[in-house]
């Protein structure tokens, strides 16, 4: 018990002593861990807007759908063959769908027109109508996912197929998952080549005699729609596989439309959850800088523990101390945080009711954020404390700089280059581990944006100028990803220049004693961060490449060379600039100073 | 009468403000001519070593002028300082200051290669030196690997590297032991003998002993000076 106090309280004093650097320490496993909780947080949110909109419209469990190459309705047999089927409490009236073009002004999109009877008052699937009303003839009434996208209003006239509409009405409805995740229906189970804007399909009620106009005038391949209602709404799935054709009948579980519905989510989540194990990385880099830095500050002391009979588990479980409950904090303010974030990225949109609101995090969420906490903070400290915990007494106790290692052959090659690389490349070699890190930094920043920028080029096709809250809420979450990228890559850039600085104090000032100018020795530390981040931004774009592949499971075209080769130069330049300041500031250390206080 | 490649007039050097305002160095005139060798004695804190400080161009004084041959150090950028420093003078301390992860022969063809030349030139001048100081059978050995008077001698063949004009050396034998200062003192007595310019900092009498002349430092200014015998 007494060792457990003496350990907290020395974890504590540590953590006051140096409140910076534990406020940058919680800030970096926070970032990381929040957009985890984010990511995972989007898991427990999305189902229940939908949920609310099938109980408000009377949403179907099943939909049944039945392909006519030639617009004639199936036959009465096969749709029986449906409606008897056990489990079928009641369906709704045998609709028919067609795909055709919606004009509003300059904008087109490819839509699904659904014809309903404008009676209305079906048994299954009603429609909520948001605003105006039902429809009727030469009146159409626009999903409002999708007329919000097309920014139409009622009152306005569309063009469905060559055909001018007034707009009767908006409704949201659970028998189809809302714009811009619509099921394509019709044009996939049928073979029909999409159209330009054909990826995200529009939802457009009709009567059945305006469809029957429109459709004419496209194609004559229609499907027929009849909603389902089941005895066991949850069993769905299995009733869908067990009755359901690929064409006729194909049958759609309503645990399906709400998946398709959650998939303006889902790239966003996957981004998150992909940019949290990258952030991770990062934070494991700038937490190893930072914990490394602590531990030579800390030299002395830990030659006075063991000196009064610490052992070396003592030493090294302090510093552990210290950052897991660091990580514990940050876990539990990133849990807070990202609840509340998640609801951002989570409102349903207007093809569906209500909201979000903050997410409810179970336990499992809870508890995968920390222990990832827990092992970024682990991860990061276990070097640098077994490396304090190995420390001799005497050593230590004398309290002079970790001895630098040697490496013969950077130190030969740097010979016949200019100062600054040559300054630069001895650093390096004194520091092999962080370089590195310095390297790892770059390579996970850089993957992660090639990431980024590839999901950018396969999303940013052409809507037609309508807006897509996917592509949109992708966007949102790429950048707010990316910004954390950099954040955090700047920041770590920081941490190894600062900690080379402070390292190389005594070096710099040689060289500056014997004749190196402030500006070669800033080049120096700087080279010193620059050289190894190089080597990362390469590997880092074949890695991005490689991360989007594998998580998205899709081939896809490689983004511009020029995107490329913009990433790749910015970020070096970029770790060119994060350094500058703390170089030329560790250049311009008055050697007097440096060499009466240190001795070699 | 030889020309003074060092000199100084009114050279001052103050720390701190207001009440805890030290003045270091006070008023010091002091010309060293070519080929001289130089000791400044003094009692601890006297200011000796922010003497040479001033003289090397690692600190700038807060009054006065430093002139280092023919030309005025005081009023330098930083970059022209450190071409000074590159190609002028050469630096001994007294904790060696050697880099731990490099060998005897790369330490000592450091400020060659900083001052630019190519690396079988710096690496030629360097094993010369080693040489010529008696650490021939040293060259690959790191510092940790040498006695205390072999890294001095290390440091002093470094400071040569680039054929300085003025050696400045601070308590070179401060952290050595009698046998580790006599190798010292014979080196310093060789390099006097070559004719090098020499401005030694030191508590010790046998180091002052091989100058020229011997300054005494007390409270920041130079009290007194004696010129040794045979000295010109």
């Amino acid at each position: 018990m007494g060792r457990l106090l003496l350990v907290l309280r020395l974890a504590w004093r540590d953590v006051r002593r140096r409140p910076v650097e534990a406020i940058l320490a919680l800030l970096v496993m926070m970032v990381a861990t929040t957009t985890l909780t984010i990511g995972l947080a989007l898991n427990d949110v999305t189902d229940h807007p939908y949920e609310q909109t099938k109980a408000a419209t009377a949403g179907p469990d099943a939909v049944a759908g039945f392909l006519s190459e030639n617009g004639a309705p199936p036959a009465s047999a096969a749709v029986d063959a449906i409606t008897r089927l056990p489990g079928v409490t009641a369906h709704g009236p045998l609709m028919p769908m067609a795909h055709t073009t919606l004009t509003l002004g300059r904008r087109t999109a490819t839509v699904q027109a659904w014809g309903r009877e404008p009676a209305g008052g079906d048994p299954v699937d009603r429609p909520k109508l948001t605003s105006g009303g039902w429809v009727g003839a030469g009146s159409v009434v626009l999903e409002r996912g999708f007329a919000d996208a097309l920014g139409a209003r009622v009152g306005d006239h569309v063009t469905l197929g060559g055909r001018s509409f007034r707009i009767g009405g908006t409704a949201v409805s659970a028998a189809l998952p809302s714009y811009p995740s619509s099921l394509c229906h019709l044009l996939c189970f049928a073979g029909i080549a999409p159209g330009p804007h054909a990826f995200d399909l529009g939802l457009v009620w009709l009567t059945p005699a305006d469809l029957a106009t429109v459709h004419e005038r496209t194609t004559p391949a229609v499907v027929y729609l009849l909603d389902l209602r089941l005895a066991d709404p949850a069993a769905a799935p299995a009733f869908a596989a067990a009755h359901g054709r690929e064409t006729a009948p194909f049958l759609l579980a309503w645990q399906q439309i709400r998946d398709a519905d959650a998939g303006v989510t889902r790239s966003a989540q996957t981004a998150l959850q992909v940019g949290a194990v990258l952030l991770a990385l990062l934070a494991v880099a700038g937490l190893t800088v930072l914990a490394g830095r602590r531990t030579l500050e800390q030299t002395r002391r830990v030659g006075l523990l063991k000196a009064v009979g610490g052992t070396p588990g003592l030493i090294a479980l302090v510093l552990f101390v210290e950052h897991l409950a660091l990580a514990v904090l940050a876990a539990a303010a990133a849990l807070g945080v990202g609840r509340l974030l998640a609801g951002r990225f989570t409102a349903p949109g207007a093809g569906l009711l209500g909201s979000s609101g903050p997410a409810t995090l179970t336990a499992s969420t809870v508890a995968v954020v920390i222990v990832v906490a827990l092992l970024v903070a682990l991860t990061a400290t276990l070097l640098p404390a077994l490396r304090a915990a190995r420390s001799a007494t005497i050593t230590a106790l004398e309290a002079p700089a970790r001895t630098p290692r040697r490496h013969g052959r950077v130190i030969a090659l740097s010979a016949a280059l200019p100062v600054p690389l040559l300054l630069g490349l001895r650093l390096i070699g004194r520091r092999p581990a962080r370089a590195a890190l310095a390297t790892l930094s770059t390579a996970v920043t850089v993957t992660g944006l090639v990431t980024i920028l590839t999901s950018a080029a396969v999303n940013a096709r052409d809507t037609g100028g309508l807006h897509n809250l996917r592509t949109e809420r992708l966007a949102q979450v790429t950048t707010t990803i990316t910004v954390m990228l950099l954040v955090l890559a700047a920041a770590n850039t920081v941490f190894l220049t600062w900690a080379t600085v402070a390292d190389a104090r005594h070096a710099s000032a040689l060289a500056r004693a014997f004749g190196a100018t402030p500006d070669q020795v800033t080049g120096g530390l700087s080279a010193a961060q620059v050289v190894p981040a190089a080597p990362g931004a390469l590997l880092g774009v074949p890695a991005g490449l490689i991360v989007y592949r594998a998580v998205t499971q899709t081939s896809f075209s490689a983004p511009s060379v020029a995107g490329l080769a913009a990433v790749l130069l910015g970020s070096v330049l970029a770790v060119v600039v994060c350094t500058a300041i703390p170089a030329g500031l560790g250049a311009r250390r008055p050697v007097a100073d440096v060499l009466s206080a240190e001795s070699a | 009468m030889t020309e003074a490649v060092l000199r100084t007039r009114k050279l001052r050097k103050e720390f701190g403000k207001g009440d805890g305002r030290v003045r270091a160095v006070d008023d010091v005139d002091l010309a060293v001519d070519a080929g001289e060798t130089v000791a400044v004695m003094g009692p601890s804190g006297c200011g000796k070593s922010t003497l040479l400080h001033l003289l090397g161009g690692l600190q700038r004084p807060t009054g006065g002028e430093v002139e280092l041959g023919g030309r005025r150090v005081e009023t330098m950028s930083e970059r022209a300082l450190a071409r000074l420093r590159r190609d002028r003078i050469g630096f001994v301390f007294q904790a060696f200051h050697l880099m731990p992860e490099l060998t005897a022969v790369e330490n000592v063809e450091v400020p060659a290669l900083l001052a630019g030349r190519s690396p079988r030139a710096a690496r030629t001048t360097a094993l010369d030196l080693l040489d010529q100081v008696g650490l021939a059978d040293r060259t690959g050995h790191l510092p940790s690997a040498l006695s205390g008077g072999q890294r001095q001698r290390v440091a002093i063949a470094r400071a040569l590297s680039t054929e300085p004009l003025v050696v400045l050396a601070d308590e070179p034998t401060g952290n050595l032991d009698s046998a580790a200062t006599a190798e010292v003192l014979r080196l310093f007595d060789r390099l006097h003998r070559a004719g090098q310019t020499l401005v030694v900092v030191t508590h010790d009498a046998r180091i002052a002993a091989t100058a020229d002349r011997i300054l005494s430092m007390r409270d920041g200014a130079l009290v007194d000076q004696t010129v040794l015998a045979g000295a010109a």
